[in-house]
């Protein structure tokens, strides 16, 4: 790919080189609370604040819940907010996510994903943001560091689009990505700017039929955050599910503009395809596990075997159409889930792929692994045994066992 | 013009337009609702209201109609206070960026007992720690009307609702109302004070200080709610007037933290201050004698 702009190599970890992207986003208002392994961000964050190297007022809350109660009343008041948080945290905000996507407000969120309690688990999965995958969110998953500082600064475009106007997380996986040091391409201060520019307000009728726009604004008095009963409050949440429609075409656009500046693009965007064309068995997951599996892959296609891998970059919304024409030649898939549904069937990812390839004619024969709970370390040989299953699963035509765990004592 | 020099008469509050607008769904004689549009009266120019869930929340925002004639935000029940840190703190650095035309912006978040007593406390307490400049007004009907009359921290000690009612054994709440203002006195902010709509110029001057002075105030305003209290919705004023002569609901304010004890720094009262500082030595060295420990020299 051309490099379009200069840039800058910057050894960060996850949680760096997202506090740098925040601080290249001209964000107005930062609200967080610490929690491992988001803490890096709000602490690195400080420092800039400390050091006055950002324009941004830093609300040290006392809490996740009122950490998204304010990014959320900023956010309404017409700033541009920041939040980051993890596990509990996360699930502390439960009721305000919901809240601020109903609110229409583009709040950005990182997530460096973490395992929820009991017991107690400080290392990466993905059960607290899959927890919050009906919370009316976008949802992003990185696969490295370099893609978590990519999508932030992607993000509140994303969020802040007219179509959209909806709140956005990205996650990072706890640790491997938020801990890890890696090579990040940074770009430079005015080229983010450039690309971001300031916030720019949708505009609303009042009812003296007035054009104005959509925030907090003395001069312009508008209510939000209304009580609205049985005869309006479904048409608002049916104007979020549009908001979200709009999302996948958003974000494919985003995408694509960020790759001409940057050189630098994750798929279309919502999926990333690797060797997907010819491939008769697949797997799909999310974040830093598709960069071991990307190895696993080159190693079997190198032994002639017909392997690819999807990585849903982009889980909410959910790319329906974009998933089922990648997978059009798959035979056997793999669904990877780094959380549990308990009693459901499967884990979510699986549950959502199942479901949206149940209209495609011929489609593959599925099966699940759950893997990675608590941030236990799956290799590259458990990995490849997903394959060597697949392989099974193409000759049979039959799925066996379609809940599989994969490094768990049983 | 500032409290000391705005002289609130029956012709200011009548000739200053409504901000808290007529058709909203109160009950009759609700005292929320009158304290709500004085408050608003004493407004002193641009402001962004927020305010917690409950009875006038939801009796003023009824979607697509509203009772607002300011901006105006709800979230959720424990939330006015960090919805107005999240509000300061944008317009504090959107005014420095020049992002919004207003050379200042008062931010009031209400909320009632449940709202600041119960679920609310820990943002409240919070957002008055960091020091934002905001005015927190907790209108106390002293029970959980919206839902239906349940007791709160709020509620006074004896008083029958429907989570704490007078039974054949136990005779309604038998705890005591949580000395709200005087744990908000204890953060030592910039202004608290207590008020009650019958003294509507006390309360009115108060709203404007509580607006005035830089950072957190807060203001505990005694509301009656006849549908809870079981009373005459013609009386509500009249109860807000008997509250305070009966000493039910003392009015007072401290200014700058502790003002409540100012007066005891007058040479008159050294008798007073010398009675307080025995008192707290004395209990102290209870407090070491029953641990065991000796007071070091």
């Amino acid at each position: 790919m051309q490099i379009v702009t200069k840039q800058k190599t910057m050894a960060l970890a996850g949680d760096q080189a997202v506090a740098y992207a925040v601080k290249q986003s001209d964000v107005d208002v930062v609200a967080a609370y610490p929690i491992t392994p988001q803490t890096i961000i709000v602490e690195k964050f400080s420092e800039y604040v400390a050091n006055g190297e950002v324009e941004t007022e830093f609300v040290c809350v006392e809490s996740e819940h009122s950490a998204m109660a304010a990014s959320l009343a900023a956010s309404a008041t017409g700033a541009r907010a920041f939040t980051a948080t993890a596990s509990a945290g996360l699930a502390l905000m439960h009721e305000m996510l919901f809240v601020t996507s109903g609110c229409r407000a583009p709040v950005v969120m990182a997530v460096a994903n973490r395992a929820l309690s009991a017991p107690l688990n400080i290392h990466g999965d993905h059960s607290d943001s899959m927890a919050q995958r009906d919370s009316g969110w976008i949802q992003m998953y990185a696969e490295n560091a370099q893609e978590a500082y990519d999508s932030i600064i992607q993000a509140f475009r994303i969020a802040e689009n007219s179509n959209v106007l909806l709140p956005v997380m990205v996650g990072l996986d706890g640790f491997t990505l938020s801990h890890t040091l890696e090579n990040v391409e940074t770009l430079l201060d005015e080229d983010v700017k450039a690309f971001i520019g300031t916030r720019k307000f949708s505009n609303v009728l009042t009812h003296e039929g007035k054009s104005v726009p959509f925030k907090l604004d003395p001069t312009n008095p508008m209510t939000m955050g209304p009580i609205a009963l049985q005869n309006y409050y479904f048409e608002f949440k049916r104007q979020q599910e549009e908001a979200m429609k709009n999302a996948l075409e958003v974000i494919e656009q985003i995408n694509g503009e960020y790759s001409k500046m940057s050189g630098r693009s994750y798929g279309n965007g919502l999926v990333e395809t690797y060797y997907l064309e010819d491939a008769e068995i697949a797997a799909i997951c999310l974040g830093s596990t598709a960069g071991t599996m990307k190895t696993v892959v080159d190693a079997l296609r190198q032994e002639g075997i017909k392997a690819g891998l999807l990585r849903l970059r982009t889980f909410r919304p959910l790319p329906f159409e974009a998933i089922r024409s990648a997978l059009s030649n798959v035979k056997a898939l793999a669904v990877m889930d780094k959380s549990m549904s308990f009693g459901g069937n499967g884990g979510p990812v699986f549950q959502e792929v199942r479901s949206l390839l149940y209209d495609t004619d011929n489609h593959p024969n599925i099966v699940n692994y759950i893997y990675g709970l608590g941030g236990r370390d799956t290799s590259p040989t458990e990995l490849r045994s997903i394959y060597e299953e697949l392989q099974n699963i193409l000759q049979a035509k039959h799925v066996e066992k379609p809940i599989q765990y994969l490094g768990l004592r049983e | 013009m500032t409290s000391q020099e705005w002289k609130f008469t029956t012709k200011d509050i009548a000739e200053k337009p409504d901000l808290f607008l007529s058709g909203h769904r109160a009950c009759a004689g609700c005292g929320p609702a009158t304290v709500l549009r004085l408050i608003m009266k004493a407004t002193r120019g641009p402001t962004i209201v927020t305010e917690a869930t409950g009875c006038m929340e939801v009796v003023s925002s009824i979607y697509p109609y509203t009772s607002w004639g300011v901006p105006w935000l709800h979230t959720a029940f424990e939330t006015s206070a960090s919805n107005a840190s999240g509000i300061e703190a944008a317009l504090k650095i959107m005014k420095k960026k020049g992002r919004i035309g207003q050379e200042h912006v008062d931010v009031i978040a209400f909320a009632g007992d449940g709202g600041t007593y119960d679920i609310g406390i820990q943002a409240l307490s919070g957002a008055v720690e960091r020091g934002h400049d905001f005015l927190f007004v907790l209108y106390d009907n002293e029970a959980y009307m919206n839902t239906g009359i349940q007791r709160s921290g709020g509620t006074p000690h004896g008083a029958a609702t429907t989570t704490s009612p007078a039974g054949k054994v136990i005779p309604g709440k038998l705890e005591y109302k949580k000395p709200i203002a005087d744990i908000m006195v204890a953060h030592n902010m910039p202004y608290v004070a207590t008020a009650s709509p019958y003294y509507w110029k006390d309360l009115l001057t108060k709203v404007r200080k509580g607006l005035e002075v830089e950072g957190p105030a807060f203001l505990h305003v005694f509301a009656p709610c006849p549908r809870g209290w079981r009373s005459d919705p013609a009386k509500s004023i009249e109860y807000s007037k008997l509250a305070v002569e009966t000493c039910v609901f003392p009015v007072w304010e401290s200014v700058q933290g502790q003002g409540r004890f100012r007066h005891m720094f007058k040479p008159q009262n050294k008798k007073l201050l010398e009675e307080v500082q025995r008192i707290t030595d004395e209990r102290w060295q209870r407090i070491l004698t029953k641990s065991g420990m000796t007071q070091k020299s």
